[in-house]
């Protein structure tokens, strides 16, 4: 669509711009303003310059988290985006089927994250939980609290559980969108339902799956509520992620000027990703 | 092949019921028969969780503060994300891109990083513990997706609609309300479904920026899990009871998410 130039529009976005900045800025400087300080309580502040940052970046343990963290996002991503996708495919396109589909599939997503916690910790437990208890019957030695292994396993299934319906609902949004004048003129052509897949379906999807896979990444990214009820961290740090990590340092030691300086790597760390992902994948669409 | 296509989705669903199902038995049970021994489903069926629930002020009460402040959110969100995606899907202004991209890192802050400066801002301004404060916080990744998701919607909507409006004599105003907007009305049941969607389920700000009078459910869970030991069945009765609105509100929108997603760019 052309657009027209028009300063006005500005008035548009005015109400968003203040809200948000109110929500963004004040904070984000308050972050700043720490991170380039030290404390001793009784809001005495002291000058320390880039130190914090220095101390954050050189820390074996903000490498360890970011690691985990790295680790676990990548894996997460490569199980939701084509198990989503696969999902969305084999959806029915019309018929009743098509809302008891979409209703049970998103129930997950509107459960308060620590509840799914509590219920991923509870479903786990060796003894008392279906998931750990079933495990242990056809005799694999599963205890998630104990075993750094199977915490991990606990927490990856989690995320699948409750974040895989976002991808098939925003890859089926996109396959519904395909006119069915498409797939006759593939079908007159003889094409192969691969060869439909590749030309047809997927990059008519290319455009929601880049937002189910900005919004997987942000959001594993920013994990905090699951894992620290379902593992808090543990067996251990095995479980550490970074937002565990950033909690523990700001609200579990009061260190503010380390939190700070690591909120802010934190974030741009996020930020650099994204942009990259964002800038590739919509590279050639403005045109 | 396509025969057994339906597996894939039934498999799927079982899978994503199980965890759910665990849950909702549990709530029926004692917390003895819980911790005693293991079973698939109630031997002692009991609705004492629900009767405490519903009875001791300390649990419904949870309930009406999350309410409340996700419906604050969602209606704020919602009334201003429509005009500033109306700006950025027909005209274009000096930084429109980077403000765009910029409200879009919002999304990208992590909710344990605005925390305490939230608590202290909030404080700072006498808004600490109230409903409000939670719908503001919760504000700042809502207002950017609502934005995005309603962007998309209504670039799908052509501009022959707007320019047709003005020549039968529409001043803006009227026109943005009474023809615009229902327009894109999918839209805006996609994005109010999600910015409720992501208001009731957040939990960290939520939980930081209340004490008594606002309380969350969902935080009140957390407490009396730490406080009274392990009130099983009670936990479990409050977590299958966090589930219901959700399902009320996917039951109510499920058409919109089908052709809504379909009819936007979303």
């Amino acid at each position: 669509m052309n657009k027209t130039v028009n300063q006005k529009a500005w008035f548009f976005v005015a109400p968003v711009l203040i809200l948000v900045a109110f929500n963004a800025i004040v904070p984000l400087m308050t972050v700043v303003n720490y991170s380039v300080q030290e404390t001793f309580g009784d809001n005495v502040f002291f000058w320390a310059g880039l130190r914090w940052f220095e101390e954050i970046l050189r820390s074996p343990r903000f490498h360890d988290a970011l690691g985990r963290q790295l680790f676990f996002t990548g894996t997460i991503l490569a199980i939701e985006i084509p198990l989503g996708v696969i999902i969305a495919l084999a959806m029915p396109r019309k018929g009743p089927w098509v809302s008891v589909c979409l209703v049970l599939m998103a129930m997950p997503l509107l459960i308060p994250w620590n509840v799914v916690g509590a219920m991923w910790n509870i479903f786990g437990l060796p003894e008392i939980g279906l998931l750990g208890k079933t495990l242990n019957t056809i005799g694999f030695d599963y205890n998630y609290t104990r075993q750094p292994g199977d915490a991990w396993f606990t927490l990856i299934l989690m995320d699948v559980w409750h974040w895989t319906s976002l991808v098939v609902l925003l890859a089926y949004a996109g396959l519904v969108s395909i006119p069915d004048a498409y797939y006759q003129a593939a079908r007159i052509d003889g094409a192969s339902s691969w060869a439909i897949f590749r030309y047809i379906q997927l990059p008519k999807m290319k455009r929601v799956l880049t937002i189910a896979v900005l919004l997987r990444f942000m959001d594993s990214f920013n994990i905090y509520t699951e894992p620290s009820v379902l593992t808090g961290g543990g067996p251990g740090n095995s479980t550490t992620l970074l937002s565990l990590d950033l909690v523990k340092i700001a609200l579990g030691q009061f260190d503010l000027g380390p939190a700070a300086a690591m909120s802010l790597i934190y974030f741009l760390v996020i930020l650099l990703f994204s942009w990259i992902f964002y800038t590739v994948m919509t590279r050639g669409e403005e045109q | 092949m396509a025969r057994a296509k339906w597996l894939i989705p039934t498999i799927y669903i079982i899978f994503l019921m199980l965890p759910i199902y665990w849950l909702v038995s549990m709530s029926f049970k004692t917390t003895n028969e819980i911790l005693g021994s293991f079973t698939l489903w109630p031997q002692n069926f009991t609705l004492e969780n629900y009767r405490t629930i519903f009875t001791d002020p300390t649990w419904y009460t949870g309930y009406i503060n999350s309410i409340i402040y996700v419906t604050i959110n969602t209606v704020l969100s919602v009334t201003v994300a429509l005009p500033a995606a109306y700006a950025f899907s027909r005209y274009r202004f000096l930084g429109d891109k980077h403000l765009f991209f910029w409200l879009l890192t919002n999304r990208m802050a992590p909710a344990a990083v605005f925390a305490l400066p939230f608590f202290q801002l909030y404080s700072a301004i006498g808004i600490f513990d109230t409903h409000l404060a939670v719908a503001l916080a919760h504000t700042l990744f809502n207002i950017p997706l609502a934005v995005w998701i309603l962007e998309g919607f209504m670039s799908g909507v052509p501009k022959q609609l707007d320019e047709t409006a003005y020549v039968d004599g529409y001043s803006f105003p009227a026109f943005f309300v009474k023809i615009f907007v229902p327009t894109i009305a999918a839209g805006v049941g996609v994005a109010a479904f999600f910015c409720f969607m992501f208001s009731w389920v957040e939990l960290l700000l939520a939980k930081t920026l209340t004490a008594v009078a606002a309380k969350p459910i969902a935080a009140t869970m957390t407490k009396t899990a730490s406080s009274s030991g392990y009130e099983l069945g009670l936990l479990a009765a409050a977590g299958t009871l966090t589930i219901i609105p959700g399902a009320i509100v996917i039951y109510f929108v499920r058409n919109y998410i089908a052709k809504g997603f379909a009819l936007g760019r979303v």
